[in-house]
């Protein structure tokens, strides 16, 4: 594998080197499970194991909870009134899957945030980002669905909203929104391709993080410092890592233990927090809840939506430009799907040379703000379409942008960066002396 | 950073669960009831008494369709001995598609079958009721307060059946339904709003009667029937019908924070020991 140098492999018994000349697949274990890992990595870099253990609780929860499961509008309810109240451990099952959803979504969202504050997708990381980008939509796609299966009143008029916006597509959209639905509103055919899409769209997840993990081997880990692993030598690379095993896998299992402990005090004291009361009771066509109000992790994404009304000047122009082909509701569509777009677009937005907010000054109130702006959005998303929210939103999307487009390019031109440390080893001897037995150390203080 | 992280989380999983009740936020009081809390179980004297009252009150319009007469046997339920069980279910009537060579015929229940659907004048099924209402949703409708209120369901419920109140005088005589201060999602006159559409009274009008005006039934164990007694017997009853298998929940969620409580612990320490001749400090560093 290319990358930081490192030992490799050997076979070392008959039977070892006869499996290797055939299939190397001890070998490519043996690489992922060794991988020189930047030693002064912190407690933000664990989300990676979270996320991956969360999709195997899901896939795994999922298969049990598909066996009782009965994906029709007149039994997907019942079915899952069944499973909580007659399949032994049925009601743990459902409830485990029903927030791994929600601990799911906290765990990628600091792990993007991680991300975007230690300039992780900058260069040569762009296509570990984009990969993880598609995984993020993926696994809202998968939620989406995986939320309209129980046929709750939330589940019904969440997927008719949901798909509603692709109806707001010019030309197209009202075909593609039939198809999407497999008919003219939300029904039987709806609730059998979601039930289909919501199996099948982890197993592409779970293959995707595969060539994620794959491709950050490749470039290998970003750290706190944002400097590079030097690779001149294995030697050289040494002094600047630690094999991910066992020192990383340890320290990552210890923090998934802590978080697990977290989640199970959830599913098991208070496991309808997260959820929506209108989802226990059944779908009907005929009552539409007074609010229909998505899942927590969408809220951001649907304050933005509901911000551009018709009232706003640029929706205006937009509508104007277009002779009227691009109204509210589309312009509505766009932002939000190109809020997670401008995202995807970092690694060429930023244009600062440096990686680490750590070393960059006016970059970390920016990026502060953007986290504000995240929660002020989501409390947006939860609240009616009125005022103030409606202005608040407003002002909160047009920042999401703004970070985007304005704040990343033009930091890269106006901040004075702070004095970054030359190797990582320096950075870690900075915090810690350096190990027995070891004759380098590149930060004793010159004398 | 990750401190920072970790409160923006909290704040984020709190800023959930908000259905904010439209118009009139109408006052749902925070009883105490005996299944709150980590260790909470369910009364199961409170649940007979909450079964009678939705026996000889609730019953006539309101169904339970998805809770099977053989869970009221259930342990950590209202665990009627199972004599007590086949008597109760017996009292009922069920259409047996089975009988008279597939023509079907009625027959009385037996513990395996459901209690009765039941929807006279439009009345919903109850099973889920106290899970599928919430009483609580604040500050600022960030449903913050269910963290420590819980959701509020059953809370909900016994508040709405002793809210009844004669309506305000602004109302017209003949409007539609029945006026109740704790209900929220009604119908309300326009009589009754101020210049800017704003209630002038919590609550609305509500499609159900009145149906506890206290001594309604008469509890074999002594207890008071009580307009507040008997509205909190039944909540408690419903939110069991709800969430049968709270008590076996709650001791798995229980379990699993300790289990991985003490692996956790393990695994600090394991961490500690390795990354221990890297991560020296510098003190020690100097004594050696």
């Amino acid at each position: 594998m290319a990358g930081i140098p490192h030992d490799h492999y050997e076979p070392k018994t008959g039977g070892e080197r006869w499996l290797h000349r055939r299939l190397p697949v001890v070998g490519l274990m043996y690489d992922t499970i060794m991988i020189p890992t930047p030693k002064n990595l912190n407690w933000m870099w664990i989300w990676g194991i979270v996320l991956t253990f969360t999709l195997v609780l899901q896939i795994a929860t999922g298969i049990v909870l598909v066996m009782h499961y009965i994906p029709s509008t007149e039994t997907a309810f019942a079915s899952v009134e069944h499973i909580m109240r007659d399949v032994n451990g049925g009601f743990m099952i459902r409830y485990l899957h029903m927030n791994g959803a929600s601990l799911f979504f906290v765990a990628v969202y600091l792990h993007i945030f991680r991300n975007l504050y230690y300039g992780s997708y900058k260069e040569p990381r762009e296509v570990t980002w984009i990969i993880g980008i598609l995984m993020y939509l993926l696994m809202m796609g998968t939620a989406f669905m995986g939320y309209v299966l129980p046929w709750g009143q939330m589940s019904f008029w969440g997927a008719t909203v949901i798909t509603g916006l692709f109806g707001a597509i010019p030309f197209i959209g009202e075909s593609l929104q039939t198809w999407l639905l497999g008919g003219p509103a939300v029904g039987e055919y709806t609730l059998t391709r979601f039930f289909s899409l919501h199996y099948l769209l982890p197993m592409i997840l779970a293959g995707l993080t595969m060539v994620h993990i794959w491709a950050f081997h490749t470039t290998g880990n970003n750290n706190p410092t944002g400097v590079e692993v030097r690779r001149g030598s294995k030697e050289e690379a040494e002094k600047d890592t630690l094999p991910f095993w066992p020192y990383f896998v340890i320290k990552d299992l210890f923090a998934l233990a802590v978080i697990l402990a977290v989640f199970f005090a959830v599913v098991g004291f208070m496991p309808n927090y997260l959820g929506h009361p209108d989802n226990y009771i059944e779908a009907n066509p005929l009552v539409t809840p007074a609010h229909i109000v998505p899942e927590w992790y969408f809220l951001p994404f649907y304050a933005i939506l509901r911000a551009f009304t018709g009232e706003v000047w640029v929706v205006q122009i937009a509508s104007f430009v277009t002779g009227g082909i691009v109204d509210a509701k589309f312009f509505g569509v766009v932002a939000m799907f190109g809020a997670i777009i401008v995202m995807a677009l970092a690694p060429w937005l930023d244009t600062s040379s440096v990686r680490s907010g750590r070393y960059r000054p006016m970059f970390r109130i920016w990026y502060w703000l953007f986290i504000l702006d995240f929660f002020v959005l989501m409390w947006c998303g939860a609240m009616p379409a009125e005022e103030p929210y409606a202005t608040i939103s407003l002002i909160a999307s047009a920042y999401w942008f703004g970070y985007f487009l304005v704040v990343l390019p033009l930091l890269g031109i106006f901040e004075k960066p702070l004095a970054q440390p030359a190797t990582i080893e320096e950075d870690f001897a900075s915090h810690y002396a350096p190990a027995e037995g070891s004759t380098t150390s590149a930060a004793t203080p010159a004398e | 950073m990750l401190k920072t992280l970790t409160l923006s989380a909290a704040v984020a999983l709190g800023l959930t669960g908000a259905a904010v009740a439209a118009g009139g936020e109408a006052h749902v009081t925070d009883y105490d009831f005996s299944f709150e809390g980590p260790f909470g179980t369910y009364d199961q004297f409170q649940l007979q008494r909450g079964l009678q009252v939705y026996t000889e009150v609730c019953s006539a319009c309101h169904g339970l369709k998805y809770v099977p007469y053989r869970t009221l046997g259930d342990e950590g339920g209202p665990g009627l001995p199972e004599e007590q069980v086949r008597a109760y279910a017996a009292q009922f009537e069920v259409f047996d598609q089975s009988l008279l060579e597939g023509e079907g015929d009625y027959r009385p229940a037996k513990p395996t079958d459901h209690f009765n659907e039941n929807n006279g004048a439009g009345a919903p099924d109850l099973s889920m009721m106290a899970k599928a209402r919430a009483g609580f949703h604040g500050p600022v409708g960030s449903g913050l307060n269910q963290l420590f209120k819980g959701m509020g369901g059953p809370e909900y419920i016994a508040t709405l059946l002793a809210s009844y109140e004669d309506p305000p005088s602004c109302a017209p005589e003949d409007f539609d339904g029945y006026y109740n201060s704790a209900f929220a999602a009604g119908g309300y006159p326009d009589e009754c709003k101020d210049e800017d559409g704003h209630h002038k009274y919590p609550g609305s009008w509500i499609a159900m009667s009145q149906p506890l005006y206290g001594d309604d039934v008469t509890y074999e164990d002594g207890t008071p029937a009580t307009i507040e007694q008997t509205s909190q017997d039944v909540a408690a009853f419903l939110m069991w019908t709800a969430e049968p298998k709270l008590a076996a929940r709650k001791q798995a969620g229980f379990t699993g924070v300790v289990m991985l409580s003490v692996l956790a612990a393990l695994l600090y320490l394991t961490n500690k020991r390795i990354w221990a001749p890297h991560k020296r400090k510098y003190k020690d560093h100097a004594d050696a």
